[in-house]
C-alpha cells in the first residue's frame, strides 16, 4: 500500500471516530485565530459595569486608544484578495467603512441589559431622535416591563400622560386627542412618509423599533465563522454600525461633491447621510453622572435601540442557559446508557 | 427484512385491537424489533434527526401559524407582535427560523453520507428518490416560508424566485402571473404562498413515510455496504440500540440547535429582512438563505437566463439519477480508493458553489462559480460513470461479521 493510500486510510479511520471532527474544527479555528484578534479586536471603550464616576474618567483616555486604531478600510465584499496600497485607497473611496466594534453588556452568552444604560438611552431617544424617528412597536407599558429599563408603572402613567395620542371615532362619529394610557403605542413625530419628507428636505427617518437588527455588515472570511461560536459569538453588528455612524461624521473631503442638505459619513453606504449629525455634547443632560459625551449617548441610545429590537433577550439568554445546561446533562446521560448497552455486542 | 410478526399482544385490549387492526405489531416491529446492522456509526443518525426536525418544525410553525396574519400591511407588524407580545413568541419564532436552517444542515448530512456509503445503490433506487423529493419539497417549503415574515429579503427572494419561470419560452410570463396571483408580488402572493407553506410540510409527512417504509423493505445500507447475510449475527433490534444511539445523536444535535436559537438567532438572517418589504427600494444585494446557495451560485454563473433555470433544476434533479449514474459494484467508499478522494473534492466544490453563491456575481467569484459549477455537473454526468470502470476497489469484506473482525468499525 503506497504512503498516500495509507494516508487515506488514516483520515477514512480517524473520520469515524466522530470525536476527532470537533477536534479538527476546533484546531483550525485555532490556527486562524491570531488572525481574528489581530485584525478585529477593538480598543475596549467599555462603560458597562464600571462606577458612573469611574465612566466619567475613562472615556479621554480610551478615545485616544480609538483613534489610534482606526477600523481596517476593507471592501464590503467577502474575503477580498489582500489589497495593495494603491487598491485600498481606490476601495476605500467607493465603500463604507467597516464600523468600529464596542463592547455591550447584552453581548455574549450571559449577556444583559445595563438598566441605567437603557434609562439614559430612552432619555436621549426622547429628547433628540423622537423629534424625526418614530418607534411605533414600541408601548408605553413595555418600558416597565423586566428585562427593559423597568421604570415603575407610576413612571410609565405620568410618561404616557404626557404625550397626545389620536383615538376615536367617538359617539358624536369625531376622531379626537386624548393622553396616552401606558398600553399605547409611542406616537410617530410625523402623520405619514410624506408629512416627514416635506419637512425634512425629502428625508424619510426609519422607524427604530427594529433599527437595530435592520442594520449589519460582513466581516468577511474567515471571520464570520467566528461570529457564530460559543465564547465568540458576536450579534452586536447592528449597534456598533449605528454609534460608529453617529460618532462618525467627518468634514466632506474636498474632492467629494454632496449635494445641499448630505453630509459626509464614511459609515453610511455611500458615504453621505441626509440626518444631520444628532449628537453634541452636553446636548442631553443625564441625572446618574454618566458623562454627557457624544461618545457616551451615542452607545446608550444604542443599547436603547437594541433593547427595543429584542425586548425579551434577558429571558431568552436565561431560557437558553438552563436548556443548554439540561440537554449537555442529558446527553451525558444518554451516552453513557447507550454504551452499557452496546457493551457485549461487537460492533 | 423479517418474516411474519415476533409480535404477541399482552393485554386483551392489544389481542382485541390486532385482530382488527394490527397498528401494534406494525409498530413493534418498525420501531422495536426492526434489525439494524451492528456497524452503523453516528452518521446514521441523521434519519432519525430528520424525523425530529420536521416534527418540530411543524409543532412550532402551528403555533405561530395562530399569531400571523398573511396580509402585505400587517405580515411584518404580526412577526414582531410575536417578538414582544406573545408568550414564548420570541423563542418559538426562533425555533422555527433556525430550525429549518439545522433541519437543512442535517439533510445535507445526510445526502452526503448516502452518496459516501453508495447507499442508493441497488436495491435501494427508490428508497433514494423519495428522499430527492422530499430534499425537493424542503427547498420549496423553506423558500416559501421565507417569504411570509414580509421583510425585505423576503419581497426580493420572492421576485426573484418567481421571476426564474418566465424564463420558460412562450408560457414563462403567464406561469408567473398564475403563481404571483397578479403582475408582481403582492397580497395574492403572500396569501397563497401562506397556505402552500402549510399545506407543503404534510406532504413532505406523507412522502417521509413513503421513505420509511421504503427503508424497512430493503434495511438499511452500513459503513461498509455489504448487505446483512445472517439476521441473527449480524443485526441488533431497534430498541434499545438504536433507539439509544439515536437519542445521543439528537440530543447532541439539540445542543447545537438550542445554541443558535437561544444565542446567536440572528446569525443565520440578513439584517435587511427587518426591514418591512418595499416595492421600490431593492436591496444591494439579494442573497437567498444560506442552504439554497450552492443552486444560487449555479443559477448565476450562467450567463442566459433560460440555461441557468435549467442548470439550477438540473443540479437537483440530477441526484435522482445517482443510482445509475454510479457504475461502481462496490458500494461503501470505504473500499473504492480513488472514489474516496474525489468525494471530497465534490464536497469541497459545493461547499465552495455556497460560498460563491453569497458573493456578487462578478470578477473572480463568477470565474469561479464557473469553474464549480462545471465540476458539479462533471462529477455526476462524466467522472462517477468513469470511476467504476477504471477504479480498481479494495478488497470488500465477505459480510459485515468480517469487517468488524477487521475492526474497521466505529467503537463510540
Amino acid at each position: 500500500m503506497s504512503e498516500a493510500q495509507r494516508i487515506s486510510r488514516l483520515l477514512i479511520a480517524s473520520m469515524k471516530r466522530r470525536a476527532l471532527i470537533p477536534v479538527a474544527i476546533a484546531a483550525t479555528m485555532l490556527l486562524l485565530a491570531p488572525a481574528w484578534a489581530q485584525e478585529e479586536t477593538p480598543p475596549s471603550v467599555t462603560d458597562q459595569g464600571a462606577e458612573p464616576a469611574d465612566k466619567a474618567a475613562e472615556p479621554s483616555a480610551k478615545e485616544g486608544d480609538n483613534a489610534a486604531a482606526p477600523p481596517p478600510k476593507e471592501a464590503e465584499t467577502l474575503a477580498a484578495p489582500p489589497s495593495t496600497e494603491k487598491e485600498t485607497a481606490h476601495e476605500s473611496a467607493r465603500h463604507e467603512q467597516k464600523p468600529k466594534r464596542f463592547d455591550w453588556s447584552f453581548a455574549g452568552a450571559f449577556g444583559r441589559y445595563d438598566k441605567a444604560q437603557l434609562r439614559r438611552g430612552f432619555k436621549v431617544y426622547k429628547e433628540v431622535c423622537s423629534s424625526c424617528h418614530s418607534i411605533k412597536m414600541l408601548a408605553f407599558r413595555n418600558l416597565s416591563q423586566p428585562g427593559g429599563p423597568e421604570f415603575s408603572e407610576k413612571e410609565v402613567e405620568a410618561l404616557a400622560a404626557s404625550y397626545k395620542v389620536k383615538d376615536g371615532p367617538n359617539q358624536a362619529g369625531e376622531y379626537f386627542d386624548r393622553p396616552a394610557r401606558p398600553s399605547d403605542r409611542f406616537p410617530p413625530p410625523f402623520a405619514n412618509e410624506q408629512a416627514a419628507r416635506a419637512a425634512l428636505a425629502g428625508n424619510y427617518p426609519p422607524d427604530m423599533s427594529v433599527l437595530a437588527k435592520a442594520r449589519g455588515y460582513s466581516r468577511g472570511f474567515p471571520l464570520f465563522l467566528f461570529d457564530v461560536l460559543p465564547g465568540f459569538s458576536y450579534q452586536e453588528h447592528g449597534v456598533d454600525y449605528i454609534v460608529s455612524l453617529m460618532e462618525g461624521y467627518e468634514d466632506t473631503p474636498p474632492d467629494v461633491k454632496l449635494p445641499d442638505g448630505q453630509f459626509y459619513d464614511p459609515y453610511m453606504p455611500g458615504r453621505r447621510i441626509g440626518m444631520p449629525p444628532p449628537l453634541s455634547d452636553g446636548v442631553v443632560t443625564y441625572d446618574d453622572g454618566a458623562p454627557q459625551t457624544i461618545d457616551q449617548y451615542a452607545k446608550d441610545v444604542s443599547a436603547f435601540m437594541m433593547w427595543v429590537a429584542e425586548p425579551h433577550l434577558e429571558s431568552r439568554k436565561r431560557v437558553g442557559l438552563g436548556v443548554i445546561a439540561f440537554l449537555l446533562v442529558f446527553v451525558g446521560l444518554l451516552y453513557y446508557t447507550k454504551r452499557k448497552i452496546w457493551t457485549d455486542v461487537p460492533h | 427484512m423479517e418474516g411474519h410478526s415476533q409480535y404477541t399482544p399482552k393485554s386483551g385490549f392489544a389481542r382485541w385491537l390486532e385482530r382488527r387492526l394490527p397498528i401494534l405489531s406494525f409498530m413493534h416491529d418498525s420501531f422495536v424489533a426492526y434489525p439494524t446492522p451492528k456497524n452503523l456509526n453516528y452518521m446514521w443518525v441523521f434519519g432519525a434527526i430528520l424525523s425530529f426536525m420536521l416534527v418540530a418544525q411543524i409543532v412550532t410553525g402551528v403555533v405561530l401559524a395562530m399569531h400571523y396574519t398573511p396580509e402585505t400591511t400587517l405580515a411584518f407588524d404580526s412577526v414582531e407582535k410575536i417578538m414582544r407580545d406573545v408568550n414564548w413568541g420570541p423563542i418559538l419564532r426562533y425555533a422555527h427560523a433556525n430550525g429549518a436552517s439545522m433541519f437543512f444542515l442535517a439533510v445535507y448530512i445526510h445526502i452526503f453520507r448516502g452518496m459516501y456509503y453508495g447507499s442508493y445503490k441497488e436495491p435501494r433506487e427508490v428508497l433514494w428518490i423519495l428522499g430527492v423529493i422530499i430534499f425537493m419539497l424542503m427547498m420549496a417549503t423553506g423558500f416559501l416560508g421565507y417569504v411570509l415574515p414580509w421583510g425585505q429579503m423576503s419581497f426580493w427572494a420572492a421576485t426573484v424566485i418567481t421571476n426564474l419561470f418566465s424564463a420558460i419560452p412562450v408560457v414563462g410570463t403567464s406561469i408567473t402571473t398564475w403563481l404571483l396571483g397578479g403582475y408582481s408580488v403582492d397580497n395574492p402572493t403572500l396569501n397563497r404562498f401562506y397556505a402552500l407553506h402549510y399545506l407543503v410540510p404534510f406532504i413532505i409527512v406523507a412522502i417521509v413515510i413513503l421513505h420509511v417504509w421504503a427503508l424497512h423493505v430493503t434495511g438499511q445500507n452500513n459503513p461498509s455496504g455489504v448487505e446483512v447475510k445472517n439476521i441473527k449475527k449480524e443485526t441488533v433490534p431497534f430498541t434499545p440500540y438504536a433507539t439509544l444511539k439515536d437519542s445521543v445523536g439528537i440530543v447532541a444535535f439539540l445542543v447545537v440547535y438550542s445554541w443558535l436559537t437561544f444565542f446567536v438567532p440572528n446569525y443565520l438572517g440578513h439584517p435587511d429582512n427587518y426591514i418591512e418589504a418595499n416595492p421600490l427600494v431593492t436591496p444591494p444585494h439579494i442573497v437567498p438563505e444560506w442552504y439554497f446557495l450552492p443552486f444560487y451560485a449555479i443559477l448565476r454563473a450562467i450567463p442566459n437566463k433560460l440555461l441557468g433555470v435549467i442548470a439550477l433544476f438540473l443540479s437537483i434533479l440530477i441526484t435522482a439519477a445517482l443510482p445509475w449514474l454510479d457504475t461502481s459494484k462496490v458500494k461503501s467508499a470505504s473500499y473504492r480508493p480513488m472514489f474516496r478522494k474525489e468525494f471530497w473534492l465534490f464536497l469541497a466544490v459545493c461547499v465552495g458553489l455556497g460560498y460563491l453563491g453569497a458573493q456578487p456575481a462578478e470578477g473572480a467569484y463568477l470565474w469561479f462559480a464557473r469553474v464549480f459549477s462545471a465540476y458539479y455537473f462533471l462529477h455526476f454526468l462524466v467522472i462517477l460513470p468513469l470511476l467504476g470502470k477504471i477504479e480498481k476497489p479494495e478488497p470488500v469484506p465477505e459480510s459485515i461479521e468480517a469487517s468488524i473482525v477487521r475492526g474497521e468499525t466505529s467503537h463510540v
